[in-house]
């Protein structure tokens, strides 16, 4: 009763500083800026947030990560407006999105997908805070258990969600991924500074950023696709997309019931896989998106526009958001780009992320957490609205949004580094997406192997060298040995019940 | 004075309005150097962090443009940007062929980027920049999981005697200032720098991790940026690389324990090459204003940094002693031949 008391307590100054005029402000900005973020390809929370920090110098602190908290919040949900409309993630943690999202779209249902998004976005969103709030000290315990070894085991777990991306040909999955392998392992090897791959070019000795080769091979791979094709036969996959704006924005009863279940287990999958640094946002819309189509009595419609595909994920990537908060405030640890920004805000505040800073800073702690429920409401009521807006893009005549889908890529992708051959890389992973394409190779999972690749690497020469070169490391851990065993069922199941004709 | 929330409010209106950021141009202060016979600086004065955002070259740069902002020194905009990549040697190489002669862009760097010059082969080297100052020193911290049963370094470096590959070193990427460290303290013991288990991670933040869920024997870090995981009892300081005691005053240094290791991780500032000596002395004159304010103070004692202040070429000298010891170092640990 005691805590629950003090909890409240907690909560009560925390709104008290959250509902302040001036920060009520900040936070309705913050998701505003931070939806437009996550719109535009190639820009992130975490850029836009080490572009405002300077501004903020001067205010309140507890202003300020209220303004940080809702853009972070913000861009998550802006994330899944150009996959699902013009199959166009704009970060990798949306590439699941696009998969089902698009062909929604195409079938005049591109407003019930932003619609579950929005709303499985607010659900987990308003979830994950909960358990930021009440559950952080234990969840930090239980991510610190995890070492190497398990690290690796839930990487090797997360890869057999390939075969869910294959739509069909295993073959062409794993080709798929394999060349997601390759380049991820371009660049400055962590542990011995060799470089990989880079064949003398300095561009690539930080290795390909993720963004990059997700905006290369969806956004960039698409517009030059219809480039391609276009001439030849008029109508091409995009070109179907067109004209169907129609279809209604609201959810049907159907629509409802099978969104709730996704959206539940997205959050909890999307939870703990923010609490684990490093594991993040993509690894858990690929995780829920998978859960999905085993959960599912139709694993057929998967690919096809199935709403349950977009409600996991979404809220997956959302949950995660708030899930990788717990380390940065309990620990002081960022589990992802935006939160390592956040903890250099921090300290310019000369504020130390930490068991301490629940205790000494209060108002700021429960402020933020107060404020991430502020901005989750303030978000709902912004993007339902918008959808209606959204939808109307796909009026716009294909040649002039495709020119302007080039140019924002560019510029986004320009962003990142500041730095043109990043851009370059971008157009050449556009050209091969279209290779790829040509040959019926999917693309999402080359998405999730340069993701996976490089921690599964890592992680396994990390557990490998802390144990002397033991490989039984693996399976004497106890919750390595759980995750690797739950790995090999869920790899053999689909090969076992495969009942579907490839193709 | 205006308040803070009134300040906050602005802010939020500002952003609203225009959508990005864009710094407030108002007349020049009267705190400002006036400008060279030249007329340097024309326009706003960028200071590239050659990392992502988040990290200690980053932080730095961001505290740079806090200060000069703050005090108007300069009476020009300072704005940061981040190029990212291999080391810092990606930022490196721009500042050296893109900003040839512009002294309007600034590089901010430090130890780290001296070995990955190295380890990376970069066609560009610091030589060819013109160093401004020497700014602080972060020292490096030591430290064992909270049930460690090593309670000082002499214990735990007994053990690696016997069998360096049991004993796992945590800290970050391969060539960086914990390897070099890790390597500086075997060779100290009288062990093969090459048989150090180092174990690398992209991040002080992973490493930490790393020792406090016990993972590995010990972990390396700069002395500030730790200070919040050994006050949260987690982690346990058994050395630090300083020649005095600092910080908490308890953690007896390297030296003290008989090793003869004396590490800190450095960061200062460079102008590209081509900047003439008048436009120099102006930069190291507002470095030097920037030293004196008591925000730089602030921000040097909350980040346990410490003031190692060294103008020109002084700083000069002192970066040709460091290359050489980088050097060596990395060819004892068998990263660079």
């Amino acid at each position: 009763m005691g805590a629950l008391g003090q909890l409240g307590d907690n909560l009560a100054v925390g709104f008290g500083a959250a509902l302040a005029p001036v920060n009520l402000l900040l936070g309705i900005v913050g998701v505003t800026l931070g939806t437009a973020v996550g719109v535009l390809p190639g820009v992130g929370p975490a850029l836009a947030i080490s572009m405002l920090l300077p501004l903020t110098f001067g205010i309140d602190p507890v202003g300020a990560f209220i303004l940080f908290g809702g853009l972070y919040y913000g861009a998550m949900y802006g994330g899944s407006t150009t996959s699902i409309l013009v199959k166009m993630p704009g970060e990798a943690s949306s590439v699941m999105t696009a998969l089902d999202g698009f062909r929604m779209t195409c079938k005049g249902r591109g407003g019930a997908a932003l619609a579950t998004a929005a709303i499985g976005s607010f659900i987990a969103g308003t979830f994950a805070t909960l358990m930021l709030m009440t559950m952080a000290p234990v969840l930090v315990e239980v991510a610190l258990t995890f070492g190497p070894a398990e690290y690796f085991a839930l990487m090797v777990f997360a890869l057999t969600a390939l075969a869910g991306l294959s739509q069909g040909s295993l073959a062409r999955g794993l080709a798929a991924a394999l060349i997601g392998l390759a380049i991820g392992t371009i660049g400055i090897d962590v542990q011995t500074g060799q470089a990989r791959f880079t064949f003398g070019m300095a561009g690539l000795l930080g290795g390909v950023n993720v963004v990059v080769v997700t905006v290369g091979l969806f956004a960039v791979g698409e517009v030059f696709w219809y480039a391609a094709t276009r001439a030849r036969s008029a109508g091409s996959r995009s070109g179907e997309a067109r004209g169907s704006v129609g279809g209604p924005v609201r959810l049907t009863r159907a629509d409802w019931r099978r969104s709730w279940p996704a959206w539940i287990r997205g959050t909890v999958i999307g939870f703990f896989c923010g609490v684990l640094p490093g594991a993040g946002a993509t690894v858990a819309s690929f995780l829920a998106y998978d859960a999905e189509r085993r959960a599912s009595k139709t694993p057929g419609e998967f690919g096809d526009g199935a709403i349950e595909g977009v409600a996991g994920p979404e809220a997956a990537n959302n949950a995660s958001a708030g899930g990788s908060l717990v380390p940065l405030l309990a620990l002081g640890i960022p589990g992802s780009g935006t939160t390592a920004v956040m903890l250099a805000a921090f300290q310019m505040y000369g504020l130390q992320p930490g068991p301490l800073l629940f205790t000494q800073d209060t108002t700021l702690v429960w402020g933020l957490i107060a404020s991430l429920y502020v901005s989750n409401a303030l978000l709902l009521i912004l993007n339902l609205p918008l959808i209606r807006i959204w939808v109307q893009l796909l009026r716009v005549p294909t040649p002039l949004l495709f020119a302007a889908v080039l140019a924002f890529a560019t510029l986004g992708v320009y962003t990142l580094n500041n730095n043109i051959f990043d851009v370059g890389v971008v157009y050449v992973l556009g050209l091969l997406a279209c290779v790829m394409r040509r040959y019926g190779l999917p693309l999402a999972p080359t998405v999730l192997a340069v993701v996976l690749g490089p921690l599964l690497e890592q992680e396994f020469r990390r557990a490998m060298a802390i144990a002397g070169g033991d490989p039984t490391v693996f399976v004497t851990r106890p919750l390595s040995a759980t995750l690797l065993l739950l790995a090999v069922l869920a790899a053999s199941a689909p090969v076992l019940a495969r009942r579907r004709p490839a193709g | 004075m205006i308040s803070p929330n009134l300040r906050a409010a602005c802010l939020a209106i500002a952003i609203a309005a225009t959508g990005c950021a864009g710094g407030p141009q108002g007349e020049r202060p009267e705190t400002a150097l006036p400008p060279t016979a030249a007329g340097y600086p024309q326009g706003a004065v960028t200071l590239i962090a050659p990392a992502n955002p988040g990290g200690g070259w980053d932080q730095t740069a961001r505290q740079i443009q806090q200060v000069w902002t703050e005090t108007g020194i300069l009476g020009v905009p300072v704005e940061v940007v981040n190029r990212g990549g291999a080391g810092g040697t990606i930022g490196l190489a721009d500042l050296v062929t893109r900003y040839d002669g512009d002294p309007r862009n600034l590089m901010v760097f430090g130890q780290v980027m001296l070995g990955s010059i190295r380890t990376n082969a970069s066609p560009v080297s610091i030589d060819q920049t013109v160093p401004l100052a020497r700014l602080l020193n972060e020292y490096e911290v030591v430290t064992v999981p909270a049930d460690s049963p090593y309670r000082t370094i002499e214990e735990l470096l007994e053990d690696f005697r016997r069998d360096p590959a049991a004993v796992s070193w945590a800290g970050g990427s391969a060539g960086g200032i914990d390897h070099i460290l890790a390597g500086l303290i075997a060779q100290a013991a009288g062990v093969d720098p090459r048989r150090v288990n180092y174990i690398a991670y992209s991040g002080g933040g992973e490493a930490a991790a790393a020792v406090m869920g016990g993972h590995v024997t010990l972990g390396l870090s700069g002395v500030g940026e730790w200070k919040a995981y050994i006050a949260s009892g987690r982690m346990r300081p058994i050395a630090v690389s300083s020649p005095e005691r600092t910080g908490d005053g308890v953690t007896p240094t390297l030296r003290e324990s008989g090793l003869d290791v004396v590490l800190s991780n450095w960061r200062g500032i460079s102008a590209p090459p081509g900047t003439d000596d008048e436009t120099r002395e102006w930069l190291i004159r507002a470095l030097e204003g920037m030293r004196e304010s008591e925000a730089w103070q602030r921000i040097l004692r909350a980040n346990e940094w410490e003031d190692s202040f060294l103008p020109g070429a002084a700083f000069e000298a002192f970066l040709q002693n460091e290359v050489a010891t980088v050097d060596e170092t990395l060819r004892a640990i068998g990263l660079i031949r």
